[in-house]
Order: C-alpha cells, then structure tokens, then sequence
C-alpha cells in the first residue's frame, strides 16, 4: 500500500524534527448504509506506530473518526542517524510498513 | 450601625462565592461524558495547557485539518504522556489517543478527522505526573460526514 513519508534526510543532534505521515486507505466507518438500506461493514486503521532505531516514539490509537487516507504529524528529537519504520494496522487483518533514513551530525 | 438592606446585600453576596467543579466541560452528552472517564477515571481535569486549532466553520465535515498542541517543557520529570481527542454527536465519541515520550521534545500532534454534526471537539492530555488538562472548541458543519449513503 502506498505511503508517504516526510522526514528530513539531515538533522543536527538534539534538533526537535517534524514527521509527517499520509497512508491511504479507505477508513470505512461502519456507520454508512448502501441506498438498499445494508451497514456497510466498518474496516478502519486501529492503530500507527513509529519506531526509531528500534524504539518507539509514537503511538496513536485511531476510531472511524479519522479521515480517509489517514495523515499523522508529529515530532522527536534527532538523536542519532538511523532509520525510523511505521507501522499501520487495522480491521480485517490489515498491516503496512514504511520506513525513512535520517542522518543526524 | 449598618442598615437592613446594607446587611441584606452584604448576607446575598456571601452566597453568591463561586464553586470551583473540576468536571469535564459543561452540557456535555453522556457518551461523550462515559468516553471522557473511560480515559481519565476519576481524575479532575482541569481548564488550560492544552490548545486545540481547529477551523471554526467547516464546510466539508469528511476530513478536517486538527492540531493539539501542549504548553509542556518536554523533559524526562515533565512531560505530556498522551493526548485525546473525544467529539460529541459523531456516531462515536472517539477520535483518537495519541502517546507521546519525552524524547518527542515538542508536545504536538496533527491528523484530520470526520464530523458528522455541527459540534464540540474536545482534547484533553495526560501529562507525566498523571494531571489531566482539556480544551474544547466548536465547530459549525455544512456538510456532515460518515453517516451518508453510498452512491
């Protein structure tokens, strides 16, 4: 599945950097009916984590609340060069993974 | 010698001393109300800290640009353990939990959700020495999301 990823390629150790992330799926509610009146059953992301270096530094719980398409920003400190990986999980199975480089001097 | 109606208004504003509650934010429905505890317990949440940007009037409520943001230093004694986000007529109060560390350095968190009504947002974030801190804000819907049909 596709993802895009925003993370600066350099930092300086101890910069404060911003990630952003966009994965699309459709974030189906579980609330909406088809004109003939069915549910439309609910297949939703449950859950996002990113790891740097192997340690987590980002969780999120997600609800059919979220838009389509899910996008998630937030921030860490760069500490060392590495590689940070997402993960994306959700109804029916559903698991993704991305990951991107970053050089810390 | 203070008159009568001297010592009548003096008698009415003792009993008009404000009391402080420490509940969430007021009319607020009970699911939004049962999700909030689900989260805190029986914690006091207190006004403040937290700022919630958010467009005031949105004319398309399937995806809708939210920032939290969280007045916290960001170091190992202090900082914000976790945010949530709760809204009051979706079909659903959740939005999300969003779990931080002090390794995050700054206290901030951007998605974009669904409204299905003209309503409150409220987030509210759990800092690390477990106090707990809200904000609200309302938002006006043209267009609702999530409960219509599909084509």
């Amino acid at each position: 599945m596709a993802a895009l990823i925003n993370v600066p390629a350099k930092a300086k150790r101890g910069d404060i950097i911003e990630i952003r992330t966009l994965t699309s799926h459709i974030m189906e509610t579980g609330f909406r009916h088809t004109v003939e009146g069915a549910l439309v059953p609910r297949d939703i992301i449950t859950s996002f984590t990113c790891r740097y270096n192997g340690t987590e530094i980002f969780r999120a719980d997600l609800f059919p609340a979220i838009a389509a398409n899910p996008y998630l920003s937030f921030f860490t400190i760069a500490k060392e060069s590495g590689k940070f990986e997402f993960e994306w999980t959700g109804d029916n199975g559903y698991s993704t993974t991305a990951s991107a480089s970053i050089t810390v001097e | 010698m203070p008159t009568r109606r001297q010592f009548l208004s003096l008698a009415g504003g003792v009993t008009v001393i404000p009391v402080l509650t420490l509940r969430p934010l007021d009319a607020t429905p009970a699911m939004l109300n049962t999700a909030i505890r689900n989260v805190v317990g029986e914690a006091p949440i207190r006004t403040g800290k937290v700022k919630l940007d958010i467009p005031p009037l949105v004319e398309n409520g399937n995806t809708v640009p939210m920032t939290v943001s969280v007045a916290s230093p960001m170091t190992l004694d202090d900082y914000v353990k976790s945010i949530h986000v709760f809204n009051e007529k979706n079909p659903q109060p959740n939005i999300g939990n969003f779990y931080l560390t002090p390794s995050s350095g700054r206290a901030q968190i951007s998605t974009r959700i669904r409204l299905a009504d003209t309503q409150k947002v409220v987030a509210i974030a759990r800092l690390s020495d477990d106090s707990f801190w809200q904000v609200s804000a309302d938002i006006v819907v043209t267009l609702a999301a999530c409960t219509e049909e599909l084509n």
